[in-house]
């Protein structure tokens, strides 16, 4: 194996970004009193896996390297940068320490939230003490902003006597795990959820942060989070609320009373949507244009990252797809929900769109 | 020619296909279900292998991009594979993918392995009518 060398990689990814990415971005109102424009950027699902001494999956180190590398590159410069879960595979501190290593590579603040491979070898321990709490809230320019950990599930079996915490870990590493466990927020955040928002006004913009989609897909593969609705319903109060969520690499989308969902692509590889899996049922929101089918051949294909302007408060993502027309998903007013600002309209759609 | 002989022949012949235990076309319930339990097996095998039972040198595995071993679409092979720039077979598409995302060796053919690897990804697809060459 060759010796890993970032800081060559990095120079190199970035002459090649360069040309791929947007020549401006757009210039936006943002906050409530339309005062101030800001975008942050959003990089989840790495997925960084360790095989053995100093050796990590090759493929899944170059995806993150790369969404660092081409988010230096904003101009103008990202206030932010938000991490939306699963950094490591298996949990293993090797994993977490070489993930934010890479992840070190970037510019200013970065944001933590807890992905269910962060979390189940040690029940979150070493990625706590790393990166610090796993749900918080700030404010920012008159956005107010909200981390959750939405992958804990129930405490019976979280608990149970495991021979070796790398046994759950591995049952929850697996997507389609037959005897898969539902994630949930639970009872202590959803009381603390509800303090936090008691302070805060109602016409101030909200961005919730969770791992899972905090709406209901397909439980089979937890594109769910068992307590959603709960949630949901004390986010509704609000007038402008965005929920942004990693896990399901690939981009779905959907609006909910007054709340905005959007996925993130992850930068490892992504993942089918579940109507693929023939043999039951699943819920993908209907406005969801679906992204292009994977390419196995280049293997950023399907895979990114993604940044985020808000205009007078509603989310509004750049997916940057490598091998890929980039994607633009943004709230349209009119119709009051996130569309795709290209393909939309059912005539639109182009062959690759079509999943089966 | 000895007509003794020829008869003898003939009855020896008709002895054998009479004691055969069952003929081709004539098989029960129960055979039904001990052959649909032998496939299941070799399902089960494959469903472990694609689930981490490779030897995989970098670890990864089959059901990392193919949750339940969707979008394989096999029902859709062979079929003309741009990529490969030929009309290819499902098999060697999986040997693709455990020499490329998996960094490992491909499996023959005909191999227990690949055949226990397509046993499950054509099981997690039935009932998804054949489509050759679909894209
Ligand atoms: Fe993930
Ligand atoms: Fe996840």
């Amino acid at each position: 194996m060759k010796p890993f060398n970032r800081r060559e990689f990095l120079k190199r990814s970035a002459v090649v970004a360069a040309g791929t990415l947007p020549l401006s971005l757009v210039e936006v109102a943002f906050g409530k009193n339309n005062a101030q424009n800001f975008t942050f950027a959003y990089i989840s699902d790495s997925h960084i896996t360790h095989i053995k001494g100093k050796e990590f999956v090759r493929n899944w180190d170059r995806g993150l390297m790369r969404a660092v590398a081409e988010t230096n590159l904003l101009d103008p410069k990202p206030d932010f940068v938000f991490y939306g879960g699963d950094i490591a595979q298996l949990g293993k501190p090797e994993e977490i320490d070489h993930g934010l290593e890479i992840l070190s590579g970037l510019s200013g603040k970065t944001h933590y939230v807890m992905g269910e491979h962060d979390y189940y070898n040690d029940l979150g321990d070493y990625w706590q003490k790393q990166l610090g709490a796993d749900h918080y809230s700030f404010d920012h320019k008159g956005v107010h902003f909200i981390v959750l950990n939405s992958i804990l599930t129930y405490e019976k079996w979280m608990y149970q006597k495991w021979d070796k915490g790398m046994d759950r870990m591995k049952q929850m590493a697996r997507l389609d795990n037959p005897h898969g466990q539902p994630f949930m927020v639970g009872d202590a955040q959803r009381a603390w959820l509800k303090k936090d928002l008691a302070k805060i006004d109602k016409d101030t913009p909200i961005v919730v942060f969770s791992h899972s989609p905090l709406q209901k897909i397909y439980k089979g593969w937890n594109f769910w989070t068992e307590d959603a609705e709960q949630v949901q319903a004390l986010l509704q109060d609000f007038n402008k609320v965005s929920v942004l969520y990693g896990h399901v690499h690939q981009i779905q989308y959907n609006q909910i009373g007054n709340i905005s969902f959007n996925s993130a692509m992850a930068t490892a590889w992504p993942w089918p949507y579940p109507k693929a899996y023939t043999q039951v049922a699943s819920y993908m929101p209907k406005l969801t244009v679906e992204m292009n089918r994977a390419d196995p051949f280049f293997e950023r294909d399907a895979t990114g990252w993604q940044f985020i302007n808000m205009d007078t408060g509603n989310a509004d993502l750049h997916y940057l797809l490598p091998d890929n027309a980039n994607r633009v998903v943004a709230f349209d007013k009119q119709a009051g929900h996130p569309a795709d600002t290209q393909f939309q309209d059912v005539s639109k759609r182009i062959p690759p769109q079509s999943h089966y | 020619m000895n007509t003794k002989i020829a008869l003898l022949t003939l009855n020896i012949l008709s002895a054998l296909l009479i004691t055969a235990p069952i003929k081709a076309d004539n098989f029960s319930e129960n055979d039904v279900i001990r052959w649909q339990n032998e496939y299941m097996s070799v399902v089960t095998d494959g469903e472990k292998l694609f689930h981490g039972g490779l030897k995989s040198k970098n670890t990864v595995s089959c059901d990392q991009c193919h949750p339940n071993a969707s979008n394989i679409h096999p029902e859709t092979y062979p079929k003309f594979q741009q990529q490969l720039g030929k009309v290819a077979l499902l098999g060697e598409m999986i040997n693709w993918c455990i020499m490329n995302p998996l960094e490992s060796e491909p499996l023959a053919l005909n191999s227990k392995d690949m055949v226990a690897l397509q046993s499950y990804i054509h099981y997690e697809r039935r009932g998804v009518p054949l489509a050759p060459g679909k894209h």
